[in-house]
């Protein structure tokens, strides 16, 4: 069998690519950083709105607590996060940070925004997902809005002027090569997690759950703490997105970087249907085909970008709804394993009465 | 013999429609119960009565004797006690194997259960199964492309491999082609013997109903007009009223 | 907060002007409420767009208003104009949604008002406008409860709108086909109504609705191109609580979201007003849960 090699040879083709990509298009450094982030949010947006069926507009209160709580961390093992929020470049006080105080920041940073994240989920979801379908995404939508708007109104993080994650000490250069890599290893982690999880009952579970969730409840299945589950694993990952991306963006915006349902919020959802709703490899293809677009085609759409992103929308859910590894799944059912076996067993029914 | 399923003084109505009038009934362990009644007389709103589909409006239910009327569904089935339904319900988009797989008992399985990857004993049990419904070189099809007939007997297989103590069944026959009818009997009986399942029966099919309940309970308009083992009901004269009544 | 709380106990006068005019607005609320419930049971949709067709209507009010028309007939101009966007709307996209899933109506109607926004933003600006009606405020209680007469005329406005399209409803052909196809589409194509006409129209309807409302909002308080979202949050919280074709429960529900959204502004301060309805969406759609769950059910 030659398929297991073909499949571990284009692996290690996306990782060499993904290593030598920013010495080669140093230029576009930060737009690859990105990608590697919307292919977290894509996979992560799919466990719960693809595999599970539970469409969320909401998934941005996890990214922008994992951004708030790291930035929080990061400044608040130092010094008093209110004061540095008030000064804000100017004031009385010089805020450093050297080597070992950033890197201790980020270190401890990152796992508890995960961990805050994967807890508000864990709380958020007992409350909303034992509603169905479309008003958990409306419920979703609420809980995306309220929380940019309470960060909007926090004065401790910043309130609506947001907060400026710590500058890192200048011995280390420029540190976007360094947060590349880092968003690249998030990214492979969360798709070798979730190819995982999908070899497991646990994927069976929810795709039970999306196809007819009476049926599995009254196959004695628990649905609402496996909806819950879900979601924490999707709002773990997402955390840790979101303290990358702060840290990437060196400023956090409550309403249009945190908590940023407009863009990323959005982005998520198109992206994951672009790419195919509910399979492995459909939302990183959905990412990457989304931020080539995107890249190349922004800078033309000025003014209009979201015009364009509200067409794009329309048109793939009411044309395209299966996405591209979907229509491929449609195409060639064959090999998506999707097959009548023949005379793999005597059928006994047939057997019996024919 | 034990009684596995204890409904007393049930009613249930929708709106203005009162679907289930008081009605008490029993279903002995390792038995097969039918339960027969024209159309609309109330014996699917009993069966999700009884699974907790909805609250009833009065009585108990009790299974191996423990009061289960204001469990949830899910809790209910954990007991052992699974509902196949009359518009089949399967997961449309997973394949056979895969419905199967995931229908395994949940008694007393945790979250923690769930992350594990492969269970050889299961996938031949579930195997087994499929070729035991005659599904077998179906199994990798998605299960939304089967036939209606095929789901049922899909839906048969996957209640099967809850391994319930108790199974019933809403209308296992129909939509099955008439010469498989007799093979499905069979499976019904053979899962009551090898498996030790008791079965609670739904049918419209007089020929198949009598070929196998012991017992059968007969509803119409809501309220349970008789009882008794298959040759007493079939020459009741009320029974025959309803149904000619209601046709 | 709390200080905000001790100023309403100890001047109930004051809470009376907040309750009062949160009265005013919620008529409006009930209003685009009961155009969402409209499509929602006729067409099986949920019509995230609503808000948008709501600053839309005000769009049109604003415009009248800067070439020295008098605003107040932006009403049934806007009506007029947004009838034919909901119309066109329907003909090119909401059609093809028709008989999908809720979700996808949800998402596609999603993508249009992202659209609308940025649309509205680009051709009116992103700042806050008003329409000047040029009325006078009214004041009670010696001045301590001021209600602006635009208020008070949207208020009576939008409540014999609301009575208007009821007594539409029961009594015109167009009604009677909406609410058959309502009760079940395949029976009233049998009975040969078109119901692809009665869904356009329904949908050209609402958008109708909003349009008014919107205007009316235009006059009497402020509108931003992307304040739409809140007004599509409260149509369907209160259509949530109210239920489908509740009329007396929508009316109650809008009322009373707009005097708790004008307390809440108060006591929390403006800055958290938003903040507010949308956390106050999320525990309605909560404890609706957690009351059905207690009859084993759940919100479907
Ligand atoms: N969810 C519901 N809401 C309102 N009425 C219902 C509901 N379910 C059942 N009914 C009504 O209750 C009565 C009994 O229905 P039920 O489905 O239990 O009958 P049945 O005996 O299973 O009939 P059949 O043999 O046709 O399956 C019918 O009049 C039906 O219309
Ligand atoms: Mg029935």
């Amino acid at each position: 069998m030659r398929a297991p090699y073909a499949k571990f040879a284009g692996y290690l083709a996306i990782l060499l690519v993904g290593l030598a990509a920013p010495l080669l298009f140093s230029a576009y450094q930060s737009q690859m950083a990105e990608l590697w982030l919307f292919i977290v949010f894509a996979l992560t947006w799919d466990l719960v709105g693809g595999q599970m069926g539970y469409n969320s507009f909401g998934n941005v209160v996890f990214l922008g607590i994992g951004m708030y709580a790291c930035a929080a961390v990061q400044v608040g093992l130092f010094y008093e996060v209110s004061t540095y929020n008030n000064a804000r470049g100017g004031g009385a006080t010089v805020f450093t940070f050297d080597l070992g105080q950033y890197l201790e920041g980020l270190a401890i940073g990152l796992p508890v925004g995960a961990v805050l994240a994967a807890i508000a989920a864990a709380i958020l979801g007992g409350l909303v997902l034992g509603m169905r379908g479309h008003y958990f995404a409306i419920c979703t939508l609420g809980l995306g809005i309220a929380a940019g708007q309470i960060a909007n109104g926090w004065e401790w993080i910043g309130a609506g002027s947001g907060m400026v994650p710590p500058t890192p000490p200048a011995a280390l250069g420029d540190l976007s090569r360094f947060y590349y890599f880092l968003a690249m290893a998030l990214a492979i982690a969360t798709f070798l997690v979730l190819r995982w999880l999908y070899t497991t009952r646990f994927r069976l579970a929810i795709n039970a759950i999306r196809d007819n969730e009476d049926k599995a409840e009254s196959m004695g299945l628990k649905t609402t703490r496996i909806k819950v589950m879900a979601w924490v694993i999707a709002a773990f990952f997402l955390g840790i997105a979101g303290g990358l991306l702060g840290n990437l963006k060196r400023f956090i915006d409550p309403i249009d970087t945190a908590f940023a349902g407009a863009t990323f919020g959005v982005w998520m959802v198109l992206m994951a249907i672009l790419g195919g709703k509910g399979t492995l490899w459909g939302p990183v293809i959905g990412a990457a085909v989304f931020q080539v677009v995107k890249e190349t085609t922004w800078t033309y759409l000025l003014g209009w970008q979201r015009v364009a992103l509200g067409l794009l929308i329309v048109v793939i859910v009411v044309f395209f709804p299966q996405g591209i590894m979907g229509y491929f799944r449609e195409r060639f059912p064959a090999r998506f394993g999707h097959r009548v076996e023949e005379a793999a067993r005597p059928d006994r029914a047939e057997e019996t009465t024919g | 013999m034990s009684t596995m399923l204890e409904v007393e003084n049930v009613s249930k109505s929708f709106g203005g429609v009162r679907a289930n009038r008081s009605i008490s009934l029993k279903v002995e362990k390792g038995r097969i119960v039918g339960l027969i009644g024209p159309n609309g007389s109330g014996k699917t709103t009993l069966f999700s009565s009884i699974v907790g589909t909805h609250p009833i409006d009065k009585g108990t239910i009790r299974f191996q004797e423990q009061e289960i009327s204001h469990l949830r569904v899910a809790e209910i089935a954990r007991l052992g006690l699974i509902r196949t339904f009359q518009q089949t319900r399967i997961y449309g988009r997973m394949t056979c194997i895969e419905n199967m797989l995931i229908s395994t008992s949940q008694r007393g399985g945790s979250l923690v259960n769930l992350f594990q990857v492969h269970n050889p004993e299961r996938e031949k049990q579930a195997e087994d199964l499929l070729a035991f419904v005659g599904l077998h070189a179906k199994r990798k099809l998605q299960a939304g492309s089967l036939s209606f007939g095929q789901q049922k007997l899909l839906e048969f297989a996957m209640a099967l491999m809850n391994e319930p103590k108790m199974l019933m069944l809403d209308e296992p026959t129909a939509g099955i082609n008439p010469t498989l009818i007799n093979g499905v009997i069979d499976r019904l009986k053979q899962a009551n013997k090898e498996f030790a399942v008791t079965l609670f029966v739904i049918e419209h099919n007089m020929n198949v109903i009598m070929n196998m309940a012991e017992h059968i309970y007969c509803l119409a308009h809501g309220e349970l007009l008789a009882e008794g083992p298959p040759e007493q009901v079939r020459n009741d004269r009320r029974v025959i009223d309803a149904y000619l009544g209601a046709h | 907060m709390l200080d905000n709380i001790q100023i309403l106990v100890q001047a109930p006068v004051i809470t009376l002007d907040l309750v009062l005019n949160g009265l005013l607005i919620g008529a409006i609320f009930a209003l685009a409420a009961y155009g969402m419930a409209l499509v929602w049971g006729v067409m099986n949709i949920i019509n995230i767009t609503q808000g948008e067709f709501v600053i839309l209507g005000g769009y049109v009010a604003v415009v009248m208003g800067m070439y020295g028309l008098p605003p107040l007939l932006g009403v049934p101009v806007a009506a007029i104009l947004l009838f034919v966007l909901g119309w066109a709307l329907y003909h090119t996209v909401i059609f093809r949604i028709v008989d999908r899933d809720l979700f996808t109506s949800v998402l596609a109607t999603f993508g249009i008002s992202i659209v609308l926004q940025q649309l509205m933003n680009t051709v009116f600006g992103g700042d806050v406008q008003i329409a000047d009606a040029g009325l006078g405020t009214v004041l009670l209680m010696d001045g301590l409860v001021a209600l602006a007469e635009i208020k008070l005329l949207a208020f009576a406005l939008a409540a014999v709108l609301g009575a208007t399209l009821v007594v539409f409803l029961k009594r015109s052909r167009l009604g009677q086909a909406i609410r058959a196809t309502a009760q079940n589409a395949r029976a009233a194509r049998v009975l040969g109504i078109d119901t692809d006409r009665v869904y356009a129209a329904t949908y050209g309807l609402n958008a109708a609705i909003c349009g008014a409302c919107g205007a009316l909002v235009a006059m009497a308080y402020t509108i931003h191109p992307y304040l739409g979202l809140p007004y599509t949050i409260r149509s369907f919280m209160i259509v949530v609580v109210a239920g489908l074709g509740n009329l007396a429960g929508v009316i109650i529900a809008g009322l009373g979201l707009g005097a708790a959204e004008n307390v809440a502004g108060f006591v929390l301060g403006t800055q958290f007003q938003l903040a507010f309805v949308f956390l106050l969406l999320v525990v309605v759609l909560v404890w609706r849960n957690w009351r059905l769950a207690r009859r084993r059910e759940y919100l479907k």
